[in-house]
């Protein structure tokens, strides 16, 4: 079988498991959705938030709602050892490693599904034109494949490590900053829709672009070394 | 303990030692050539902790890079000895990053106006220093595997060394740019590389001394088992 077909096959596993047990989307959408309303509860009453406001609140909600779903979806790998059942398959670690990476990736999607929407209603937020949503939509599937690569190898990679749930949001959150960072600040760029202000998150999508690039890298470099031992 | 083993020992220790002394030499001096150095007009005698701040951060992210060459020697070669290296490099940038951590907003409050700025030198500094947090973490708290999680982690870490450097060539910040150290003052210029210079001799100091100890954790670990197995010591 070829390297994509595995990859394929490796995703299309989690994400039948995923629909049987439907476990993972309904408690990570739920949490996002919770988290958009705590937040929008916090800024009751005052004068509407500021662009910057909308811009940290999408990003913070992703990753805290991002996480949790990562950190639940490893846990049930372990608890009934198909993680290690398929490390000693022939399978190539890299092949693990990307189909890993890319139902991370699908998870947080669901999350964005949900904060967007909840953002547009319960915040006011504004997004202006075509060019504006595309390069927004840029910004968060870089911004997500970003934070999965570094999620899924430390996840991973875990095992049978103690304080797990601690251990992995100590990992992932200061190693995943830039991007929060940079899609926080493309985000508040796209809100406020100045052609100055486009070019500006252009910029920042192309800094994702190159955390991605460093970060895959460094995954699939750092896969074999820190799982084969699991 | 085998006689070669025993004269690799007593030659590092001799080698320690004499770097302590140098270190010890150049603390006494440094102060008097700190006081001497030219004071620079615009943010007066504030500037000086110019000398300890730089040396500080160069030292922190050679800690990091150490840490993080030593962690993908770890990880691909399983080299215990790498392993020692490794997190001891990292005990170094973390505490060499609290130094310019808390030298830096000192020098910022008189020079700026504020403690802090969300500047990338400063950030990309501050993120640094929780990698290397995090790592020591991990090793305290994680149990089985967790230095190999942690060597992961210092491996990302290490990545973040050169951006710190370039950073302030690419964005807009208001942090000094690299070109102030080869452009020094001529004046300043035995003070600050003195500084620096005794820094780096208590660097590899502190890196050897904390390596040994390593060392010794290990096989103390490893007799204590030992003894356990042969019925020597209760569980």
């Amino acid at each position: 079988m070829s390297f994509v077909g595995q990859v394929a096959l490796l995703l299309w596993k989690d994400i039948r498991v995923e629909a049987r047990a439907g476990e993972l989307i309904y408690a990570t959408g739920l949490f996002a959705s919770i988290v958009v309303l705590l937040f929008s509860f916090s800024f009751l009453g005052g004068s509407p938030p500021t662009v910057e406001v909308m811009a940290g609140v999408l990003w913070v909600a992703l990753a805290l709602s991002g996480m949790l779903g990562i950190s639940r979806s490893f846990e049930r790998e372990r608890e009934s050892d198909t993680l290690r059942a398929i490390l000693l398959s022939p399978t190539p670690r890299a092949a693990l490693y990307l189909s890993k990476l890319l139902s991370m990736a699908l998870l947080m999607l669901i999350v964005v599904v949900v904060v967007l929407p909840g953002l547009l209603l319960l915040f006011g937020m504004r997004v202006d034109g075509g060019e504006a949503w595309l390069r927004l939509f840029a910004l968060l599937g870089l911004g997500i494949i970003g934070f999965s690569s570094v999620a899924a190898l430390f996840g991973a990679a875990l095992g049978r490590a103690r304080v797990r749930e601690i251990l992995l949001p100590l990992l992932v959150y200061p190693l995943v900053v830039p991007v929060l960072l940079a899609g926080a600040r493309g985000t508040y760029a796209v809100l406020y829709g100045t052609p100055e202000a486009l070019v500006d998150a252009s910029r920042w999508i192309k800094f994702l672009l190159a955390f991605d690039a460093l970060s895959v890298t460094c995954g699939l470099w750092l896969f074999e070394p820190l799982c084969g031992h699991e | 303990m085998s006689t070669s083993q025993r004269e690799t020992n007593v030659s590092s220790i001799t080698v320690l030692a004499a770097l302590c002394l140098l270190a010890a030499g150049g603390y006494l001096i440094v102060p008097h050539l700190i006081l001497g150095a030219p004071t620079e007009p615009t943010m007066g005698f504030v500037q000086r902790i110019f000398y300890f701040h730089v040396p500080s951060a160069w030292l922190a992210m050679m800690g990091a890079l150490t840490a993080g060459v030593a962690s993908a020697i770890y990880l691909y070669r399983g080299s215990e000895r790498a392993d020692e290296i490794a997190v001891s490099a990292a005990e170094l940038a973390v505490i060499f990053g609290l130094c310019a951590i808390v030298t830096g907003p000192l020098w910022a409050r008189k020079a700026w106006g504020v403690y802090w700025q969300w500047d990338v030198r400063l950030t990309s500094t501050a993120l640094l220093w929780i990698i290397f947090i995090a790592y020591l973490f991990a090793r305290k708290y994680g149990g089985p595997g967790s230095k190999r999680l942690a060597a992961g982690l210092a491996v990302f870490g290490a990545a973040d060394v050169p951006m710190i450097y370039i950073s302030v060539s690419i964005w807009r910040t208001i942090h000094p740019k690299t070109t102030v150290v080869p452009t020094l003052d001529p004046g300043m210029r035995p003070a600050f590389w003195l500084s620096m210079l005794t820094f780096m001799f208590m660097f590899f100091v502190l890196l050897g001394m904390r390596r040994r100890l390593e060392r010794l954790r290990a096989r103390y670990d490893a007799l204590y088992l030992e003894a356990q197995d042969a019925g020597l010591i209760d569980d």
